[in-house]
């Protein structure tokens, strides 16, 4: 049997399998459910690996479950899909691989982190839960199984983010989160359900074909738009971001800024891949860029004032997130129009290659963070200081955290954002001014950050404080060599990497002949 | 209009759910609204599904009424996002006794300790 014809379903069936086997390995040992967490996520990793690789190479995957042939998307006699089916293109194989590097190093950095709590076998589940349910929201392909993921990863997000549950914040922050991403899930189940009605169907490219833009068709875009921009904690709906970050566990916090993108991920589907450009895209564009402006000024504007470091990093990955929208707003507003060709498609591109910079540079500021508080005790940027004498390693990958966020070179924050700002700024230049500004705020935050924390004498207080673990700082060696490395070659990364994420948002039919195109009795 | 009912049923039931789940102040309430809402997206779905005269395709061979026989999708949604349902109300009712236990309140303004 040919294991790669199956890896669009193992990916999301390992991690969930995993899931639920180690509470039973956990009997076993400490140390034996470590590293079956981590063999389960390295093995995630290599099919997530080969999935990406194959659709770069090949074009999109489908994946027919409970069917007499996996790759027989039509039944006989049938025209039209009735089953489960996933399906992965050039954007999911992107979002894949950010899920499979940032719960791998999540995972990885877990076991030194949370030694001394207990119930570790629930943490691992829950992780590997999350892993499953983001790597399922992005491979599949039909729209009831979309909002099943939705609320999985809602369900083990929340778990995980309440897991110290020894601290009040952490029951509250998980508590608003829940509220809020419960009404997000509700309002996507509604969404699907105006469009099952009218079509009498699930799948996203048979929908596509069918979509006729009616009135309902707008409510259900609506509704889909205000969901998945709640679930990507884009202003307004950013509320439960700098609550649930800070609560929850360093490790966690990682792999929920993978989370919020996933969020993302479900906006440019259903904007780009199911409606497409009849939709007046320059109006759903537009409200795509406010969203993003408000985002970035909001975000830059808060952080200023955070005197907890986590929260601070939350705040400024508010404005990151605006960063990623503004891009593929832009592309969004000239779909369909020759600006397209000259920059619109750059634009794109420039948003989604911050979005894997967005998840490494972040997520080594959330590690860095979390080093801070596992020795010092404390994220109070008043009470630290002093702290690069005895952290020398720790103080320099949030030097390289901090400088790719402020979008400094050689660093991947850069590169990314050279590209949103040069392609916003043929689209209006007043944009790209503000974008601009952003980005010299967030520097001098992240100036003001280190220098509290790592900065000056020896502290009294932290005289003893030793540098992180070993695993802790393997998972941030990984994630700023990766930094650096996406900054000094963003030419390959966009080649390989962010092109064809972007060409498979833009190449609708692409998406729909996948599935419509793979059998007998096509109409 | 008499077959349009159900859907403004539905509809009422959500808005009720989500008034509750958003202005008021105690956490069980704000958990109430969240079930009332589900209670109306799930009776939307299911309510898709009605046929008048139709079957439940329920047969190891289809008989002559074939046709009368109706796609049992919508009702298999409903048993999906009900089941998910109580999952997600199970999260929330576990997470008010964490709150509880710290707080000694269930007053949505006295538990603030997150702010700004």
């Amino acid at each position: 049997m040919d294991i790669l014809a199956h890896v669009p379903i193992l990916v999301v069936g390992i991690p969930l399998l995993g899931a639920f086997a180690t509470p039973l390995i956990a009997r076993a040992g400490a140390r034996a459910r470590n590293w079956f967490a981590i063999f389960i996520l390295l093995l995630t990793t290599a099919l997530a690996i080969a999935l990406a690789v194959s659709v770069f190479q090949a074009g999109p995957r489908v994946y027919v479950l409970g069917g007499q042939s996996f790759g027989f998307t039509l039944p006989s006699g049938y025209f039209f899909p009735i089953r489960i089916i996933l399906e992965a293109d050039g954007l999911s194989a992107f979002f894949v691989l950010i899920i499979a590097v940032t719960t791998l190093l999540g995972a990885i950095y877990s076991t030194a982190f949370m030694r001394a709590h207990s119930g570790l076998e629930k943490y691992y589940a829950l992780l590997l839960l999350l892993a499953a349910g983001m790597f399922g929201m992005v491979v599949t392909g039909d729209a009831f199984n979309f909002f099943v993921f939705l609320e999985i990863t809602s369900i083990a997000a929340t778990g995980l983010v309440a897991f110290r549950t020894g601290r009040a914040e952490s029951g509250e922050a998980a508590f608003k989160m829940m509220v809020l991403y419960n009404i997000g899930g509700l309002l996507v189940l509604l969404a699907v359900a105006i469009l099952y009605g009218q079509y009498g169907a699930l799948n996203f490219a048979y929908l596509a074909k069918l979509i006729e833009y009616s009135l309902l068709d707008v409510v259900a875009l609506a509704l889909f738009v205000l969901a998945l921009a709640l679930k990507a904690g884009a202003v307004p709906m950013h509320m439960w971001v700098p609550d649930a970050y800070p609560a929850a566990p360093a490790p966690v916090t990682m792999v929920m800024v993978a989370n919020t993108q996933i969020g993302l991920y479900g906006l440019y589907r259903i904007c780009f891949s199911l409606y497409g450009l009849k939709l007046t895209p320059a109006l759903v564009g537009w409200i795509v860029i406010i969203l993003g402006i408000l985002s970035i000024f909001i975000g830059v504007s808060m952080a200023v004032i955070q005197r907890d470091l986590k929260r601070l990093i939350a705040y400024s990955g508010i404005a990151q997130i605006g960063y990623m929208l503004l891009g593929v707003g832009v592309g969004l507003a000239v779909l369909g129009t020759p600006a397209l060709d000259s920059y619109g498609l750059m634009a794109m591109k420039g948003g989604i290659f911050h979005i894997v910079n967005h998840a490494l540079y972040e997520g080594l500021l959330f590690l860095a963070a979390g080093a801070v508080s596992y020795r010092a005790g404390t994220r109070n940027l008043d009470q630290l200081g002093g702290l690069a004498h005895n952290m020398r390693w720790t103080a320099f990958f949030f030097i390289i955290g901090g400088a790719a966020i402020a979008g400094l070179p050689p660093f991947n924050g850069f590169a990314s954002k050279l590209i949103i700002y040069e392609s916003v700024f043929k689209f209006n230049p007043i944009l790209a001014v503000i974008a601009l500004l952003a980005s010299i705020i967030t520097l001098a935050i992240y100036a003001r950050a280190f220098q509290s924390v790592f900065v000056g004498p020896k502290l009294p207080a932290y005289k003893d404080v030793r540098e992180a673990p070993p695993s802790m700082m393997f998972a941030m060696a990984i994630l700023a060599a990766l930094v650096v490395l996406f900054g000094l070659f963003p030419d390959l990364v966009v080649r390989y990497l962010v092109s064809p994420a972007a060409q498979a948002l833009v190449n609708r039919a692409q998406y729909i002949e996948a599935i419509l195109g793979a059998g007998l009795g096509v109409r | 209009m008499i077959a349009n009912f159900p859907y403004v049923t539905a509809i009422l039931l959500m808005i009720f759910g989500l008034y509750a789940a958003l202005f008021r102040r105690n956490l069980i309430k704000i958990a109430i609204g969240i079930t009332l809402m589900e209670s109306g997206v799930n009776l939307f779905l299911v309510s898709l599904g009605y046929r008048r005269g139709g079957i439940a395709p329920i047969y190891t061979l289809a008989p002559e009424a074939a046709e009368r026989m109706v796609l049992p999708t919508p009702q298999a949604l409903t048993l999906t996002s009900i089941v998910i349902g109580l999952a997600t109300t199970a999260v929330l009712l576990a997470l008010i006794v964490v709150i509880y236990r710290h707080y000694g309140t269930l007053d949505a303004d006295k538990v603030n300790k997150l702010r700004g």
